[in-house]
């Protein structure tokens, strides 16, 4: 087995150092009722190229692939991820490295993380964010069990209907076993969230909308902001999509106090949903309430600047189980390459870029109107929106399914009440002529 | 880490099993933390200081004082109400590693000016690090 | 004269990102737009970020510099206890991003899916046939995720009786994510200590566990390297008192098709994907942190889970007593498919030999190094061993300053001050991926920093003089924590 070196003499050697007979019996510690009693049920083992073949087979067996034009963003999305990304972060002094414990040789890791910790606050307009979250589900879980932690007292945290739903079953599962209360704002016909119910309840450390939601829709942060902050709660922003800062008024502008989401955007291949990248990043006055690691720079003895892991007394290893959080990783691979990323773009470029995904968006929804489709939510939206039809979708959705087209996500899994509606995105990826080809589809 | 003989110990004060002293100025209470404290620390990096107007219990936690690599908390060593802390300690928390009986922590209201009684003298608590 | 691998090799200055570039560079092409421009509304419109604007060169150029400033397993030997830094196949990394497989959208319908349905389905069966405890969910996205999970299982189990409990114990040797996975769920930790050998006693256990506890969360190899041995005794006090054992599977390189864990009594476990399953560690992460549980539990799971229902693979979202979503969507799908690739790879007799040559070559350094260094506890060890600083005190040479000069060695230090429960605790795991001269040469190396310490101590208290930067003031960036630029 090639990555097992051990010869059968080399063995030998070394049981005779230890005193040992057999491998068996390094294991004279283990009591006969806890042992595994035959062998484990697992298939054959595969050399390197069966094994591409048995993938190969796995490939094959995917309908839906990269060939095709797949239509959803709902917080998973297709951009263009430059080639350099895949060749730099495949470089295995990244990729095989630990978490820097040790600084003096794991200054690229750091540096990296200062540098995505800096991007990240700057594209969000916060002070501080941190090394990362596991997703933008798990960030947002976060976020709101820190607003708690601030609130003290307060029992209660609010949360926008238009969240992504599966972020919002996370937050329920992370906030069940302590008695705090969930509440959910609804969303108005405007498809933004709707906070006036806000001023009678008490007790709400932090309310959470995200933008743009899950529908697409920009919300009114600055008013929501003013109206959260009046309640006397925290104000937790949200997002899965941060190409659309490089357009839209970034979140700490509009009064957050907390932003956290999905970085995936960011050059990361969809990949079926993981590894993600919750990104996270709060005002100065509440960084020791933060969870995750967080690097900061400093000077060695020498006087040269260097980066370290530093607050650590928030985390687990220190102050177990009054930590901040019980989180002991940051997403590593997917923070560098999101950095990397964001400086492949740079400022001018994540402009264009956010600019070319609106204006497509725009494009197609003024041709699904000329063909009578209604947009069902007029307010401004990035590159989803939802979209009815005069007539059952769902045959044409076959049709440009043959065609290597996925046609939008059917909601009535979500949200009972927009059956039959569909979620849509197109990002830089998705050329004119397929948006060309769904509304050509789209009968009045 | 210093020797019992190197530590410093400030007469007039009174010490508590968990490493504060306390000094008395008229009504009120100012409490800091011993020479054996801080040199256990090794450097302070951060105070997590109450707010002011808070009460609370004996042996209460009242803040915490953090190193690079450890947190200790810091309690009560007589029931009250914070009147003030040490607003310095928020910039410099090496002031305590400085002369940790100097820069206080916290000042104190009393509930019970009795319970003074119950805490060390200069010479008990040397007694307790002796061990 | 030990040779050693330590070298200062060509390292490069490269600044902050920001502090190069200018503005109307690009890194990146963007294509030409094909369809009109759209009027933004200008309520909404911000300035954009103030990110730098540089070329690709500058990028790649940057990125390779920083790469250079780093230690990984393929640059050498990285016997870090407890994280398992084994070597991590490259077949893996490319099988991961086969694109069919790596483009798939996450909210994709079943029958458009199913080869990455079946990688999810057959990990399961693996894992499954791996810990012997039959129902898995590949969620949580790390190890002290799948605590978490593990945690909101027990307490959605007790839930289902009726029962309120508020407490765990938890053993003085556990990481310090167990205690605080607990906090997480409302349980407040009861830490009990172990025994003077190193391992728990059945005694301790029975004192402490009443019905107010929700059971126990034990790290078996634990945190010394020593096989808890009374693991079943343990486990069948605290069912009696209706509790659930839960097992932290950092340390499963130790003992694959060696120990059964439902054989222990362990009711649910995690493993970390990325120790024992090869995938790598990324500085940080992604890992992955699957929870396998026994038949009765498996309702609690995470929903979905991938199941096989003919000759079609479909997502089961029929858990109605679920604790729900841990992760948004599948976890850190990229890192299963490393870990589906590693286990098909090694098969169950491979996996096996690499428990147990990891162990053997644990026990070899163990052997080697005692007398150098002192031995925490003189039992047989599993896949890792604990020494202290204990000799060199009366040198005055800390566990840091050991750790220190073997990076001047060109060694990534072992584990340093943890388990807490050994004073200068270092933590040597070497992995069944180290060969045999690989780990001589790391013993006499080992032998020469400790020889050193007795003969030129500053040697020691200066390293690392090789690395890229001397120590790091970690006090001053607490003390005015600069953590953005």
């Amino acid at each position: 087995m090639r990555y097992l070196p051990h010869t059968d003499e080399e063995i030998r050697a070394m049981l005779d150092v230890i005193g040992r007979k057999s491998l068996e019996e390094l294991f004279c510690s283990v009591p006969d009722h806890c042992r595994y009693e035959g062998t484990m049920d697992l298939p054959e083992p595969l050399n390197e190229w069966s094994l591409t073949d048995h993938f190969s087979e796995l490939a094959e067996a995917m309908k839906v692939t990269h060939k095709n034009k797949v239509l959803i963003g709902a917080g998973s999305y297709h951009h263009n991820i430059p080639v350099t990304l895949g060749t730099l972060m495949a470089r295995s002094e990244f990729l095989t490295a630990y978490t820097p414990y040790q600084p003096e040789m794991a200054q690229g890791t750091l540096q990296g993380i200062y540098e995505y910790q800096t991007l990240t606050a700057r594209l969000l307009g916060m002070d501080v964010a941190n090394a990362s979250m596991y997703d933008g589900a798990s960030a947002l879980a976060e976020a709101l069990l820190m607003g708690l932690r601030i609130g003290k007292k307060k029992t209660k945290v609010a949360v926008s209907a238009a969240i992504h739903p599966h972020y919002r079953e996370v937050v329920r599962t992370y906030l069940q076993p302590t008695d705090h209360e969930v509440i959910e704002l609804p969303v108005g016909k405007d498809g933004r969230t709707d906070v006036s119910g806000l001023a009678g309840i008490e007790g709400v450390a932090a309310v959470a909308v995200q933008s743009p939601n899950f529908f697409g829709v920009i919300e009114d942060l600055t008013t929501l902001g003013r109206v959260i902050h009046e309640a006397g709660a925290l104000f937790i922003t949200s997002f899965t999509e941060p190409l659309a800062y490089g357009l839209c008024k970034n979140p700490g502008e509009c009064g957050a106090d907390i932003v956290c989401g999905e970085g995936q955007s960011f050059g990361l291949a969809r990949s079926f949903g993981g590894a993600a990248l919750g990104m996270f990043a709060c005002r100065d006055q509440f960084t020791r309430n933060m969870p995750g690691r967080l690097v900061g720079e400093t000077t060695d003895i020498e006087g040269k600047r260097g980066f370290v892991l530093t607050l650590s007394t928030r985390e687990q290893h220190i102050r177990r189980e009054k930590a901040t959080s019980n989180i002991c990783s940051n997403q590593g691979i997917c923070t560098l390459t999101a950095a990397m990323y964001m400086a492949s773009l740079g400022g001018s470029g994540l402009r264009e870029l956010a600019r070319a995904n609106y204006d497509r968006a725009e494009y197609f929804k003024s041709q699904l109107i000329r063909k009578g489709a209604r947009i069902v939510f007029d307010s401004p939206t990035f590159n989803e929106f939802v979209v009815e039809f005069g007539t059952d979708f769902e045959p044409i959705y076959k049709k440009l399914l043959a065609r290597k087209i996925v046609a939008g996500l059917e909601l009535g899994r979500f949200y009972p009440e927009l059956a039959g509606k569909y979620l849509f995105c197109v990002t830089e990826t998705v050329a004119r002529e397929v948006i060309d080809a769904v509304v050509a589809e789209v009968k009045p | 880490m210093k020797e019992l003989s190197e530590l410093n110990f400030r007469e007039g004060l009174r010490y508590t099993d968990d490493h504060e002293w306390v000094s008395e100025s008229g009504a009120t209470l100012k409490i800091g933390v011993s020479d054996y404290a801080q040199d256990q620390m090794g450097d302070i990096v951060y105070v997590e200081l109450p707010e002011v107007g808070a009460t609370f219990e004996k042996g209460e936690e009242f803040g915490t004082l953090e190193s690079v690599k450890a947190v200790s908390e810091l309690y009560m060593p007589i029931g009250g109400e914070i009147v003030a802390v040490n607003e310095d300690l928020a910039d410099a928390p090496e002031l305590i590693n400085e002369d940790s009986y100097t820069h206080w922590i916290i000042e104190i209201k009393p509930a019970d000016m009795d319970e003074l009684e119950d805490l060390h003298s200069v010479a008990s608590y040397r007694d307790l690090l002796k061990g | 004269m030990t040779k050693t691998p330590g070298i200062s090799g060509l390292i490069f200055e490269e600044p902050l990102l920001w502090e190069k570039g200018q503005k109307g560079r690009h890194g990146m092409s963007i294509p030409a737009s094909d369809v009109p421009p759209a009027e933004f509304p200008a309520e909404l419109q911000g300035a954009g970020p103030e990110f730098p604007d540089l070329s690709e060169i500058d990028v790649v150029r940057h990125y390779t510099r920083l790469s250079q400033w780093n230690y990984g397993v393929d640059s050498g030997m990285y016997p870090l206890g407890s994280c398992t830094m084994k070597y991590n196949p490259k077949i893996n990394e490319k099988l991961a991003a086969t694109p069919e497989l790596a483009a798939a959208h996450p909210m994709l319908v079943d029958d458009e899916v199913q080869g990455n349905l079946q990688i999810m389905y057959e990990l399961q069966q693996y894992l499954a046939a791996i810990t012997g405890l039959p129902g898995v969910s590949l969620q949580p996205a790390a190890g002290a995720h799948g605590e978490l999970t593990g945690m909101l299982v027990f307490a959605a189990y007790h839930r289902s009786r009726n029962s309120r409990r508020t407490k765990i114990l938890i053993p003085d040797t556990a990481h310090g994510t167990n205690p605080a996975s607990a906090a997480l769920c409302g349980y407040k930790p009861v830490p009990i200590k172990s025994g003077a050998n190193g391992i728990l006693k059945v005694q301790s256990i029975a004192e402490a566990m009443d019905e107010e506890c929700a059971g126990i969360m034990i790290t078996n190899p634990n945190t010394l390297g020593l096989f808890e041995t009374n693991i079943r005794e343990i486990a069948d006090i605290v069912h009696a008192k209706g509790g659930l054992v839960y097992g932290d599977g950092a340390n499963m390189n130790a003992i694959m098709g060696v120990i059964n864990a439902a054989r222990c009594g362990i009711d649910v476990m995690h493993l970390n994907l990325h120790k024992t399953f090869s995938t790598p560690h990324g500085g940080g992460g992604p890992g992955a942190g699957p929870i396998c549980v026994t038949a009765e539990l498996e309702k609690f799971l995470p929903v979905p889970s991938a199941i096989k229902d003919g000759d079609i693979y479909r997502l089961n979202f029929n858990r109605p007593e679920s604790v729900g979503r841990v992760h948004a969507f599948h976890g850190n799908f990229s890192v299963l498919i490393r870990a589906y690739c590693y286990i098909r790879t090694m098969g169950a007799e491979n996996l096996k030999k690499a428990s147990q040559l990891a162990v053997l070559n644990a026990a070899y350094i163990k052997e080697q190094l005692k007398g150098t260094l002192q031995l925490a506890y003189n039992r047989p060890c599993m896949h890792e061993c604990v020494f202290s600083d204990a000799l060199q005190a009366e040198d005055k040479i800390t566990t840091l300053d050991i750790a220190k000069r073997l990076i001047d060695y060109g060694y990534h230090p072992p584990t340093i001050y943890f388990p807490l429960v050994v004073h200068g605790a270092l933590m040597i795991e070497p992995t069944e991926t180290e060969c045999k001269d690989d780990i001589d040469q790391f013993i006499a190396t080992m032998k020469l920093v400790v020889q050193e310490a007795k003969e030129h101590p500053e040697l020691l208290r200066q390293a690392p003089v090789k690395a890229k930067l001397r120590r790091l003031d970690e006090t001053q960036a607490a003390r005015k924590p600069c953590l953005c630029g």
